[in-house]
């Protein structure tokens, strides 16, 4: 378990190394000059020369990279460009939001589509799977901007159950902080619901026709007990792999939702530091959305591995 | 007819069982009564397992029992709720599932497993239960079972598995116990050690048995009434010995006279001695030489290298016969491959007609290549879906570029000849064909550039006895017409006595006994062939 974990960690520094590299060189290659956008269309090149000195940008790019990256390991992101804020101070403020977001999204998928899944499978052929079915249809081919916008329409400014933009901090008060994240979650959260719906239905399917599920039917358990525990539990190891396939999507995914909704959250300052050429900050952001990336994934393998006895981590086993 | 007291334990009547609608079973009448043991034979599609997964009612997606009734001691449970049902299932009927391998939930441990049953019937909880399946696992013979019942399926062996099955359908002490080919997965020498186990526990608690079976020496062996099926009916009911012994329905005899273990003990070789003598054939060198074959692997995160295949030579003379037997595990499978030059042989090496399989090159190897061909055992995995008869038949054909579209064309119905299958099939689809009829194309593809060694690689271990028949009938008609030369991969003992002349006994990778039939079969050498001999079920009910 040591050394599986050990050797995580270090294919991860070499992931994080490769991310940093390929935003550095890929931001500094995008047309457009951070300098020209502080200093204005108008300035004369004596100034532009000016702004680009002070901000570091007249160093050969290894010697840039290279104090990115010193400044990076004291844990300082810089300052954007744009702004003069402190990089860690716009993260401290917008990715709360975006973490709660998510957290609120994929709890909605899972919970929505594990349910529609199995009583999809349970109940095949009849109404439930009909119904499941048509809902993957919807979710997984109406983009997110759409349903936003008719979400907006309909139950924010037609119905008035929910409020149309605008956020409170969970931290401060949760209850009305999650009331606002209520229609983005959901709007983020559909098409993952789809897609966990459509897989558990499958893996479910698969799994109810085992004959392990038979011979636990033969053993005379109840039919609740042989859903979940036989039945659920192998399903789930399928469900989990995708799970985690389809996070990483949920990041791009908060960008546009958290347009459609006015949220000040980690998407909307990715959005913006590209607009501005914020060199600090859009590699900031690419950096902590790989970290993200990685320990998702490490920790839905170690997930997996506690599911699926088979592949007990660190080959203890046979 | 049985000496069934008042009431039988399980009585069907009439009973009817439908897919979508389309009846399957046509009127079963059938008892068992306390303490017997009776055996449900017939080819695959007889309905002998639909009539077993009737009685605890739990038929496959889309079956339902249409007409009739099931009692069980007498309580009529033919539509019984699922209350009942769940009292029935594991507390008085046991089940003994088929495959091994696919029938534990791979997610739990062993342990909690055998618990479960106990738990779900109120037999016993908690720490009592955990104790009582640590028990039971002891008494299926698992060794180590405290250690072992935390484990999960996937450390254990299929026999192993089986005997954990068995520990389960015996957990609630039931007093009928559906046994549904509960050890054709397996070896025989496992088989017989398991099913020996299986008939000490039930003896001992004297627990009914409704065995359902293939095979007619494990049904002769095992039970006290066989009960044939055919086509959904039963055609024929009586005492085990004399039923087989002395057959009154047409199809039981045909079944009597295709079994393998029959065949065994009445017509000796029977396709080896049609051969006059072969080896004295223009005393031609063997077509094929292995000389000190051996394959290692290396295992991953093992240090030691894995020894598949130890120091293997034989040879198989032009136009007879080297059968190659062993259990899973022996090596047989990778020596047939070696010979094909699917695999490289870490050091030996084999010759076909003079030619190095392993470093021969280009037309050489093209060469070596045609003169031998495969058959392999599953022909519904080992035919393209996608292609006709008549395309796969004649891919060896394209591939070596052999004669224009015509003469190819003319050449694939030749071969349908030579296999007994309607020209006409040459159109048709993998699926459309029967497992004996796919079997048959493969040999026809496998005939299709005149090879001069067929290796068959349990090329009839998936077919029903009376197919698998028919099968080795051709493979011998073939030998004595085209002058084939065959080696011969089987499990099965039996098999072997009729089709082969030599006979290569493998065990964990070494050969531990070679001679020819006669000789092995009338004074084997060694125990481990002695213990083969001997697993072969059935084989004192017919000497």
């Amino acid at each position: 378990m040591a050394t599986y974990l050990l050797n995580r960690l270090w294919q991860s520094l070499a992931t994080l190394f490769l991310a940093s590299v390929v935003v550095f060189v890929g931001v500094r290659a995008l047309p457009g000059d951070p300098a020209l956008a502080l200093a204005g269309e108008e300035a004369d090149p004596a100034t532009l020369a000016a702004v680009r000195a002070d901000l570091g940008l007249d160093q050969p790019l290894v010697a840039q990279y290279g104090a990115f990256v010193k400044n990076l390991l004291q844990g300082d992101l810089g300052t954007s460009i744009a702004t003069g804020v402190p990089v860690t101070d716009l993260i401290a403020t917008t990715l709360p939001v975006t973490l709660w977001l998510s957290l609120y999204a994929v709890t909605i998928a899972i919970v929505v589509g594990i349910g529609a899944g199995v009583a999809a499978a349970v109940h095949r052929g009849r109404w439930p799977e009909w119904f499941a079915n048509g809902f993957t249809l919807v979710g997984l081919s109406v983009p997110s901007f759409w349903l936003g916008i008719l979400a907006i329409l309909y139950l924010a400014v037609g119905l008035r159950w929910f409020p149309a933009s605008g956020y409170v901090a969970v931290s401060e008060e949760p209850l009305r902080g999650l009331y606002y994240l209520t229609l983005p979650a959901v709007v983020l959260g559909t098409a993952l619901a789809a897609v966990v719906m459509r897989q558990t239905r499958s893996s479910m399917l698969d799994t109810l026709s085992a004959d392990y599920v038979r011979t636990a039917r033969a053993k005379g358990l109840r039919n609740r007990h042989v859903l979940t525990r036989f039945a659920l539990r192998n399903s789930l190891i399928v469900v989990v792999t995708i799970i985690g396939l389809q996070l990483g999507g949920l990041v791009s995914g908060a960008v546009v939702t958290e347009r459609i909704f006015g949220l000040p959250g980690f998407g909307k300052l990715t959005l913006d530091s590209v607009f501005t050429r914020d060199y600090p900050v859009i590699q900031a952001v690419v950096i902590i959305t790989t970290f993200a990336y990685i320990v998702i994934n490490l920790a839905i393998d170690l997930l997996y591995s506690l599911i699926n006895p088979r592949i007990r981590v660190g080959g203890s086993t046979r | 007819m049985p000496s069934a007291a008042s009431t039988p334990l399980l009585r069907i009547t009439d009973l009817e069982v439908s897919y979508h609608g389309t009846p399957v079973l046509h009127g079963i009448d059938l008892t068992v009564a306390e303490g017997e043991r009776v055996a449900l034979v017939g080819e695959s599609g007889s309905g002998k397992s639909t009539t077993a997964a009737a009685v605890i009612d739990l038929l496959p997606a889309g079956g339902a029992v249409t007409r009739g009734r099931i009692e069980y001691r007498g309580d009529d449970v033919t539509h019984a709720d699922d209350k009942r049902m769940r009292r029935l299932r594991g507390r008085q009927v046991g089940l003994v599932p088929q495959d091994p391998m696919s029938n534990l939930n791979p997610a739990t441990r062993v342990g909690k497993q055998i618990a479960e049953t106990l738990v779900a019937h109120g037999v016993a909880s908690g720490r009592e239960a955990r104790k009582r399946a640590v028990e039971l696992m002891g008494e299926a013979g698992i060794p180590d079972a405290d250690k072992r019942s935390k484990q999960y399926p996937h450390e254990f062996s299929g026999g192993m598995r089986q005997r954990v099955l068995i520990a389960i359908a015996l957990a609630c002490e039931p007093d009928l116990l559906v046994a549904d080919e509960p050890t054709s997965a397996l070896d025989v020498t496992v088989q017989r050690r398991i099913l020996d186990h299986l008939e000490t526990l039930r003896s001992r608690r004297g627990t009914s048995m409704l065995l359902v079976t293939h095979d007619l020496g494990l049904a002769a062996d095992r039970a006290d009434r066989v009960v044939v099926m055919q086509h959904g009916r039963i055609v024929e009911d009586g005492p085990a010995h004399e039923l087989l012994r002395d057959p009154q329905h047409e199809y039981t005899r045909r079944l009597v006279a295709a079994a393998p273990s029959v065949s065994t003990a009445t017509r000796t070789g029977a396709v080896a001695t049609s051969d006059e003598d072969p080896q004295q054939d223009k005393g031609l060198e063997p077509i094929l030489v292995a000389e000190h074959l051996t394959k290692e692997y290396s295992v991953r995160g093992r240090r030691e290298r894995l020894t598949a295949v130890d120091d293997v030579s034989f040879a198989v003379r032009a136009g007879t016969t080297t059968a190659v037997v062993g259990e899973s595990g022996s090596g047989k499978t990778t020596v047939a491959r070696m010979v094909l030059g699917l695999e490289t042989p870490t050091s030996g090496e084999v010759r076909v007609a003079g030619e190095h399989v392993a470093t021969a090159k280009g037309a050489q190897r093209r060469a070596i290549r045609r003169a031998m061909q495969p058959v392999f055992q599953d022909p519904y995995a080992s035919l393209n879906p996608m292609f006709t008869v008549e395309h796969i038949v004649d891919e060896p054909l394209r591939v070596f570029d052999v004669g224009d579209r015509r003469s190819r064309r003319a050449r694939v119905a030749e071969l349908l000849d030579h296999v007994a299958l309607p020209r006409d099939l040459a159109q048709r689809h993998p699926n459309e064909l029967s497992g004996g009829q796919r079997q048959r194309v493969a040999i026809a593809r496998a005939l299709a550039l005149d090879p001069r060694l067929v290796v068959c690689d349990e090329a009839v271990s998936a077919l029903d006895v009376l197919v698998q028949d028919q099968i080795l009938t051709l493979l011998g008609d073939l030998q004595r017409d085209l002058g084939l030369s065959y080696l011969f991969i089987t499990h099965d003992l039996a098999v072997v006595r009729l089709v082969a002349h030599d006979v290569l006994v493998m065990q964990q990778g070494k050969v531990v006994e070679a001679g020819t039939v006669d000789d092995v079969f009338e004074r084997p050498g060694s125990d481990y062939t002695r213990e083969l001999l001997a697993a072969i079920p059935g084989a004192d009910v017919f000497t």
